[in-house]
């Protein structure tokens, strides 16, 4: 089952996603990335149905990026996290889409952020946030070891734990997990979690 | 509640999805102006949706009138927005509160649908609005001095939020004189 779930830490946000695609009871692939970078420093981690997924993700990214040609600055987190609320809020009475989202963004302002954005609009600002059956632990996980101002390492450790916790408690649990960090040097891919990995497809 | 020339509004603080719990610093409040305030209870996305629409209109009425809206003007304004939606509903009941003219104070609050409650006393919405109007009830006197006032409402606000598994976490209150806005933070029960 999906799961995402991300934290604020020192001058820092990560999210982690699960990365696995899933149709009934079947595995299509091991290595799908659902945290999409934004721009040079926001991230956006997305669970839900994948189609809505993919589509709606991408067309965040590419308004986020139409704005910053069209302006020359790019836009805030809190920006972002509005516009995403916006186009899901106007969706959900015609056809909505069911992708539950972490927004993660660092603004040399106000520092690192982290948005909760679920499928029907809800937004709402917070330190730690978790989406799917992996939020009953992540959750649980970081309400006790989860502090303001966590260093990189506490953070990765608690992380893990979460993703520990995940892959002992939940009955589907997802294999693999990639987590992403954003930071005054920019958004990247700080590890992936692997305990299954793809087999190498070799060239025709 | 309305006291003596002031009034208060409180919420808890509690943004949960059925069970889980997401957040615990929710803000249900909201400022039209320094003398009117709307609580919005129920589905989140919508009391953020609505609150958006009704700031806009607040806005525009305030660019064309040049002045503040009146709470009973308002509360007009909410009932039709929200009957405009009949057959789609906003699935939130507001809770009005503001100081009319000579700052008497108005109340009232609403169901999804816009049906308006007047009151002389005191409005409840919510997942808890049994135990709400059990408790203010009995615990309400009229012309109430703004710290007695606060005190109440406080009290009715933890008391009846304690016996709901879905409101809590803290509360919100905020006390407006025609003077000034005291704005508090309650520490309840965090479960």
């Amino acid at each position: 089952m999906e799961c995402v779930f991300g934290l604020v830490g020192d001058g820092f946000a990560l999210v982690a996603a699960d990365t696995s695609a899933v149709h009934s009871i079947l595995v299509h692939k091991s290595n799908e990335d659902k945290v999409m970078l934004l721009d040079s420093h926001k991230l956006l981690g997305a669970s839900g149905e994948a189609g809505d997924r993919a589509q709606f993700t991408e067309y965040i990214q590419k308004n986020v990026h139409l704005y910053e040609f069209r302006n020359g600055i790019p836009l805030t987190t809190a920006a972002v996290a509005n516009f995403t609320r916006g186009e899901l809020a106007v969706a959900l009475r015609k056809n909505p889409y069911f992708v539950n989202i972490l927004l993660a963004g660092y603004d040399k302002d106000v520092g690192p952020s982290l948005y909760y954005i679920d499928y029907i609009a809800t937004l709402h600002k917070v330190d730690k946030g978790a989406f799917g059956y992996g939020s009953y632990f992540a959750l649980s996980m970081m309400d006790r070891h989860y502090h303001s101002r966590m260093s990189l390492e506490e953070a990765i450790n608690l992380v893990d734990k979460c993703i520990m916790e995940i892959r002992s408690r939940l009955v589907v649990a997802p294999p693999n997990f990639v987590i992403k960090i954003v930071d005054k040097d920019g958004a990247r891919e700080y590890a992936w979690r692997e305990s299954i990995k793809d087999a190498e497809v070799s060239a025709a | 509640m309305v006291g003596k020339n002031c009034f208060a509004i409180a919420s808890d603080r509690r943004l949960g999805v059925n069970l889980q719990t997401v957040a615990t610093d929710f803000q249900r409040i909201y400022k039209i102006h320094d003398k009117l305030y709307i609580g919005l209870s129920g589905l989140a996305t919508d009391a953020q949706t609505l609150y958006q629409r009704l700031i806009f209109r607040h806005k525009l009425y305030q660019l064309r009138e040049e002045r503040d809206m009146k709470p009973p003007t308002f509360a007009s304004l909410v009932s039709a927005i929200l009957y405009e939606k009949r057959f789609g509903p906003y699935f939130c009941q507001p809770v009005i509160a503001g100081l009319d003219d000579d700052d008497v104070p108005f109340i009232c609050t609403m169901d999804c649908l816009g049906a308006k409650e007047l009151a002389k006393d005191f409005v409840v919405s919510g997942t808890a609005s049994e135990s709400l109007y059990g408790v203010c009830e009995s615990m309400y006197k009229p012309n109430m001095e703004p710290e007695e006032l606060f005190e109440t409402i406080s009290q009715a606000l933890l008391s009846s939020v304690d016996r709901d598994c879905l409101s809590g976490w803290g509360g919100h209150v905020l006390l407006v004189t025609p003077t000034e806005v005291q704005e508090k933070t309650l520490k309840g029960r965090m479960d």
